[in-house]
């Protein structure tokens, strides 16, 4: 074994920080769910939904993202 | 990031793929160095001159085929400014197509084997969203003066929550670059380093098989991706143009 604790830390700390993936996986999830939903029960509408659709799951993504990069910066930049 | 590789057990490091290598030899990346992003961003500006101008230069009334996906996409990108920023927002839609004519061809071409995905280096993004940020914000004070500040303010909730919220609107403003960036860099990257990752699996001879499935799904995968971010990043910048010029309150 080689290493030190501030490199155990580095790789835990990066593990830990990919569970706010599953936060925008929920997040996701529920918009693009809910407008299948809508968009079954009254489908005329839908097309015209569907820049909000990208849009909601852009801002929901975004926060994963963050969490991405945290990993990221902690494997490689600190 | 290259000498960490050698002991992960990976036969190329999934990361390898985003180092910037200067062209015509040298060592050092300077401003001016021709590196690999300044060839891939060449090649995505010269691909939209081939779209846009060498494919439209007949202008037939019966479009061929590459006049028709111009066409395509040019009235694709028109009726989502119309749509989202109203009328008087028209008048950005050159450099919204700019935009996302430039994500677009940079994605599809990082996707092709042994390229390089400019748009994986937030230093590209940052640039790219930063304008947006700084061209609406000055947009906005111009159009608006003062009332621009309006925006935070938001005179729909009760009083006194509208000090809070002001001060949370205010930090959601700036956040908006390193978001817009981000998600586009973010996206690309991960997706490129989840390709090399699986590809990295086919040194075990039992995985390979699965590899070759996984990395085509994957493939799939990350083209609908860069479409898509080229999407978003493109109606991201409506809706923030919106606040510059459109008179829409949310």
């Amino acid at each position: 074994m080689e290493g030190d604790i501030a490199q155990m830390g580095k790789f835990i700390g990066a593990g830990l920080a990919t569970i706010g993936l599953g936060g925008a996986g929920i997040g996701v999830g529920t918009i693009a769910g809910n407008f299948l939903a809508g968009a079954l029960r009254n489908p005329s509408a839908a097309p015209g939904q569907m820049a909000n659709l990208f849009v909601g799951i852009a801002f929901a993504e975004a926060l994963g993202i963050f969490s991405f990069l945290i990993a990221l910066l902690l494997m490689f930049a600190v | 990031m290259a000498t960490e590789g050698e002991g992960s057990g990976f036969a190329i490091h999934p990361m390898d793929q985003f180092v910037i290598k200067p062209l015509f030899g040298g060592e050092h990346v300077h401003w001016y160095t021709i590196s690999n992003v300044t060839l891939w961003m060449a090649l995505a500006v010269l691909c939209i001159v081939l779209l846009l101008v060498v494919g439209t230069a007949k202008r037939s009334i019966i479009p061929s085929r590459v006049q028709s996906v111009a066409e395509l996409v040019y009235g694709f990108i028109y009726n989502m400014v119309e749509e989202v920023t109203g009328h008087d927002g028209v008048k950005y839609f050159p450099y919204v197509m700019t935009l996302f004519l430039f994500i677009l061809f940079s994605n599809l071409l990082g996707l092709l084997p042994m390229s390089f995905a400019t748009t994986s280096h937030v230093a590209v993004t940052v640039v790219l969203a930063l304008m947006v940020f700084v061209g609406v914000t000055v947009l906005g004070f111009m159009r608006k003066g003062v009332g621009f500040l309006g925006m935070f303010w938001v005179s729909s909730a009760p009083l006194a929550l509208r000090p809070i919220l002001a001060l949370i609107e205010v930090i959601s403003y700036f956040v908006r670059p390193v978001s817009h960036s981000i998600r586009l860099a973010g996206n690309i990257l991960a997706g490129h380093a989840v390709i090399k990752v699986i590809a990295g699996f086919a040194t075990l001879v039992v995985a390979s098989p699965f590899v070759v499935g996984a990395v085509g799904a994957i493939y799939g995968l990350e083209l609908l991706v860069a479409v898509v971010q080229a999407y978003v990043f493109t109606i991201l910048t409506c809706v923030y143009l919106r606040d510059a010029v459109g008179d829409a309150h949310h």
